[in-house]
């Protein structure tokens, strides 16, 4: 449990470091940001108490936030993300994998789950974040493409990142 | 009462996720605005640290562009002192007043943290109140105009870029003298609108903009960038300007922090005009 503590520190410096200092420049077209510390928050067990789950979320939010001069945007999508986990969890798993106090990763859950797991979490996440980030609906359609470039990039980096440590 | 305990207690998930969701739509709303709270900004010592660490590493990276500028910058700056001199020696009568301080100090600093890719850009400088940087002055390098201060803390400050739709310049065309308003239409990070230009003056592209020296915050004259294309859409009063901004965003390493010494002389003196 305290080793499993440890590693989930680590994690989550980590994951915030990559993205205020590498994701967050990257810069394609200005469509294009990718979002990927909410796998913290998709990696944390099963069995993880609820107010746990919320707080850390927020916690992890606002430390992005603070980074990137967005105070409340990261938090509020988060936030979000933490409240929905136990749902998503639900509906992309069998109750026994969820009973067992597993971790909801590529090993436990098998690609095809986990991949839903990410999709519906990311899309959620993001769309969040963009309408969020423009607090309006006045470029309705431009936010629309953002929403959508930048989810699947942060996609396709989460599910890479869970490869290539597996792989190891 | 002990009955509300019981039900906030047996949905206490639902009502954290509230609680928590309030508290970050609060944020949003009130402090992704103008002037913003010190401590929940990149300007904070802890956070500006991290930025000037990865800064520091980041910049052996781009040595040679930098040296390249600086050196460009430097010529640019030795023929404007070569013509000085000669303009001195010319009309002798005209020298340069060293009793009065200077209307405007520069300090120089570094970008350690700068994005382009948000609607609202913010940029982080490694000099604070320790070096007499205060909210509200100006930021420029040797491209152009670059932004404007808003919170300061002991060795960093955070300001607007101008890429960041909540910043507003005066800016005037070369060209006529007219001036208008500048701000970044949220598109590109090289493009930004000129506006309240009225239909008769006559706009070429290509025009120069630069700042007017109207805000107090940016002495007269720097360069903005150039006209790129314009339109008079119907029904309106105003030209439909796009300007193509000298200062390359995506780049920016070294900037200047301009202080106007005689701002606050300025500000009450207008606002006497407001009052009467």
């Amino acid at each position: 449990m305290i080793k499993d503590f440890g590693k989930y520190v680590i994690m989550f410096i980590v994951l915030v470091l990559i993205q205020v200092l590498i994701l967050n420049n990257i810069q394609l077209s200005g469509l294009i940001n990718p979002y990927i510390y909410i796998l913290f928050i998709l990696l944390l067990p099963f069995t993880i108490p609820g107010y746990f789950l919320l707080g850390i979320s927020f916690l992890l939010g606002i430390s992005i936030d603070i980074f990137s001069n967005t105070p409340g945007i990261h938090s509020g999508a988060t936030v979000l993300i933490g409240f929905l986990r136990p749902g998503i969890a639900q509906l992309i798993s069998s109750r026994e994998i969820i009973e067992k106090g597993n971790t909801p990763n590529l090993s436990q859950l098998g690609f095809a789950s986990f991949l839903k797991y990410v999709i519906i979490a990311v899309l959620i996440h993001h769309l969040f974040l963009f309408f969020a980030e423009t607090f309006s609906f006045g470029d309705f359609l431009e936010t629309l493409v953002r929403w959508i470039l930048s989810s699947i990039f942060s996609i396709v980096i989460i599910l890479a990142s869970q490869f290539i440590l597996f792989k190891n | 009462m002990r009955s509300l305990f019981r039900f906030l207690l047996r949905n206490y998930f639902v009502m954290m996720f509230l609680a928590l969701e309030a508290i970050s739509l609060a944020l949003i709303v009130s402090l992704n605005d103008y002037q913003r709270v010190t401590f929940l900004n990149s300007s904070n010592n802890l956070v500006g640290s991290v930025y000037e660490r990865f800064s520091n590493l980041d910049d052996y990276f781009s040595l040679s562009r930098t040296n390249a500028r600086l050196a460009s910058e430097n010529a640019s700056l030795r023929k404007q002192l070569h013509m000085r001199i000669a303009n001195q020696e010319n009309y002798p009568i005209n020298r340069p007043d060293t009793v009065e301080a200077p209307a405007y100090i520069f300090t120089s600093a570094k970008v350690i943290s700068n994005s382009v890719n948000k609607q609202f850009n913010y940029i982080t400088i490694n000099k604070g109140s320790r070096h007499g940087i205060k909210q509200d002055m100006g930021i420029i390098n040797s491209e152009g105009v670059v932004g404007v201060i808003t919170n300061v803390s002991q060795n960093y400050s955070t300001g607007l870029s101008l890429l960041n739709k909540r910043l507003l310049i005066p800016a005037k065309i070369t060209t006529n003298n007219y001036f208008g308003s500048l701000v970044w239409d949220g598109e590109h990070y090289n493009t930004a609108d000129l506006k309240e230009i009225p239909f008769h003056v006559i706009v070429n592209v290509g025009d120069t903009v630069v700042t007017s020296g109207y805000s107090n915050i940016f002495p007269d004259g720097i360069m903005i960038g150039k006209i790129k294309k314009f339109d008079a859409i119907s029904g309106t009063n105003f030209y439909d300007i796009k300007v193509e901004l000298s200062t390359n965003f995506k780049t920016l390493k070294y900037v200047e922090v301009v202080q106007n010494t005689k701002r606050t002389e300025l500000i009450k003196l207008e606002s006497n005009n407001i009052t009467e």
